[in-house]
């Protein structure tokens, strides 16, 4: 069955208190070490950024479909896989940085999780936690309902499409 | 527009559009595994793939053990089995214990030639940029995946250029002109960027060197650095092909993100003390703190050619290391090896009483040799020196000329006083 290329869903903007783009999340903050011995997908979920100031209870509030937006070289650091899964396990439909850590980049497109990259997190007035968007992958337009604003960026490669589309990389060599 | 090394090897090995920052399929020409993580790799295979075809290319497939070889313990040698066992299965390629270091073996045995690509479990894969080859080390899903797929998605990294002005001098080599460009970039300069080097010492770097240089641009952050391959490596890499290949060039007006220009007309041999490689400083001005060397290890994939191995023979005629050092030695391939017997050369190292083991990573990769143990001071020709990375001692990293020259003396010594 095929993938939906139009995604809709609640925006969840990764910002610190006072309102600025927490950069360099890397994968102790947003799955902890302390939390590797789990192996199942379902279980992670709970243990999303439970090292990461300010959103230490992301997990209570995240709902199924929500779109984050995040700051630049997010998943920074380690090779962790986890740090991907976690956001499947919650059913977290895509993330939108400004830019990503190069293994988490390959660990997210591997896995099938939908990733943009976008400047759009220091737009406070056009976005903000609780939006209604409407995201294209392909052509990388991102419509803010709420706000009746329209981002454009740049869509997903043929790559991350071909991956997203089989469900994950070791899936699509099966199509070849 | 013109288009750098690695964005025409690129278009040579993919349909999409090449453009820095755009993800792209990369058609791989070689696709190889270690001992360390290829039993991972077939793990992967075995599980996603039970009952289908597992590999898209036999011949194009090949495992190659270097990082503890013979195995020394039981975890390692069952590992190696896993792989010999799968290998002989599927009828694909086991370079074993003898061989020597993966990635030299690809390139003396004909697998990797110039303009061509090829993927490993080796983090130091992109040294086939000494040869004008791409390379990229993978974790073992991705290298499962390359092998099923005989293709892997990569991110095209813009390019910068770094530009050698004035030439080596001896005892300057290959190594003191690496960390030089280290020295100047730091571990971060290269940060995500392919680099392609230039100028005459570049030039006149022979395949030795260039290992030397390309081995190295893993520690200054790059993803691959190319030496654009002249007659020599040409001809050396005809010579074993199996089959055609078309050697890359950029074009005059392709596009860099930044140029670094380095001048090396005043170099004097350098060392990076302990705990990074970035770290950087003449080896004169360590002399007067005498320094005592425990262990001075010539060898791993950056300086353990015959001509890096051939510096300690020359130096060594006659004479013994000093009488509370050991100098251990160790071939990066089964040809160099052959080339030390061949030529007498074994005799002298023997004589000078030092250790001279069989091919491989040795204490790089935690192998038998080349490991330390706490307060060990050790000279080493390795690339790294983190902290815990060849056992709990302290590692200075330097040319084979300064490795010798220490351990003929027993301290930390540069060659410009031997
Ligand atoms: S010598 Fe060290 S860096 Fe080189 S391939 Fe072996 S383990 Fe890797």
């Amino acid at each position: 069955m095929a993938k939906p290329i139009e995604l809709k869903g609640r925006a969840v903007v990764i910002r610190d208190k006072d309102g600025k783009p927490i950069d360099d999340i890397d994968t102790d903050m947003i799955f902890h070490n302390k939390y590797l011995h789990i192996k199942k997908i379902e279980e992670m979920g709970q243990y999303t950024f439970d090292n990461l100031e300010g959103w230490k209870d992301f997990a209570k509030k995240a709902q199924k479909g929500d779109i984050l937006i995040l700051g630049a070289n997010f998943g920074a650091g380690s090779s962790r896989q986890q740090a991907v899964d976690c956001f499947i396990s919650l059913g977290i439909q895509l993330l939108i940085a400004k830019s990503f850590g190069a293994i988490y980049k390959r660990n997210a497109i591997n896995a099938g999780l939908p990733i943009l990259q976008a400047d759009i997190i220091d737009e406070k007035k056009l976005i903000e936690t609780g939006d209604e968007l409407v995201v294209n992958l392909q052509t990388g337009e991102i419509k803010n309902l709420t706000k009746n604003h329209t981002f454009k960026t740049e869509g997903m490669s043929q790559v991350q499409m071909d991956i997203y589309q089989a469900g994950n990389l070791f899936e699509y060599a099966k199509t070849l | 527009m013109g288009q750098t090394i690695i964005e025409k090897i690129f278009a040579a090995h993919s349909k999409d559009d090449i453009k820095p920052g755009k993800i792209i399929w990369l058609d791989l020409d070689v696709r190889s595994a270690r001992d360390f993580g290829g039993a991972n790799v077939i793990a992967n295979l075995r599980k996603y793939y039970p009952n289908e075809e597992k590999l898209e290319n036999k011949a194009k497939t090949v495992f190659t053990f270097d990082t503890v070889v013979p195995a020394k313990n039981v975890g390692y040698a069952e590992n190696q089995q896993i792989i010999r066992d799968f290998a002989r299965e599927e009828g694909i390629r086991v370079f074993d214990s003898e061989w020597g270091i993966g990635s030299h073996i690809l390139i003396e045995e004909g697998y990797c030639v110039p303009g061509a690509t090829v993927v490993g479990t080796d983090s130091h894969l992109n040294i086939m940029g000494c040869i004008g080859a791409f390379g990229q080390g993978m974790g073992d899903q991705d290298i499962a995946f390359g092998m099923k797929a005989g293709k892997t998605w990569f991110e095209v990294p813009p390019t910068m250029k770094v530009i050698i002005e004035g030439e080596l001098q001896p005892p300057c080599s290959a190594k003191d002109l690496t960390l030089a460009i280290i020295r100047k970039l730091t571990s971060k300069g290269a940060l995500g960027k392919a680099i392609e080097f230039e100028g005459k010492a570049i030039e006149k770097l022979s395949f030795a060197g260039r290992i030397t240089l390309a081995s190295m641009v893993t520690e200054m952050g790059g993803i691959i650095g190319f030496i654009p391959p002249n007659e020599e490596i040409i001809s050396y890499s005809k010579a074993r092909a199996k089959s055609d290949f078309t050697p890359y060039f950029a074009d005059e007006d392709a596009k860099y993100v930044e140029e670094v220009v380095v001048d090396i007309s005043d170099l004097r041999p350098l060392i990076a003390k302990p705990y990074k490689p970035d770290n950087v400083v003449e080896v004169a001005s360590l002399e007067k703190e005498k320094i005592h060397v425990d262990s001075a290890f010539l060898g791993s994939c950056t300086n353990g050619r015959y001509e890096d191995i051939k510096v300690a023979v020359d130096m060594l005629k006659g004479i013994e290391v000093a009488k509370d050092t050991v100098m251990k030695i160790v071939p990066a391939t089964r040809r160099v090896l052959g080339d030390l017997i061949k030529n007498g050369d074994l005799q002298v190292l023997f004589e000078a009483r030092t250790v001279v083991s069989n091919p491989g990573c040795a204490g790089c990769a935690s192998g038998q040799i080349g490991m330390t143990g706490k307060g060990e001071v050790q000279v080493s020709t390795g690339n790294r020196n983190f902290k815990g990375k060849q056992g709990s001692g302290m590692t200075y990293l330097c040319s084979p000329e300064t490795v010798t020259a220490s351990a003929i003396t027993g301290y930390i010594t540069s060659p410009e006083n031997i």
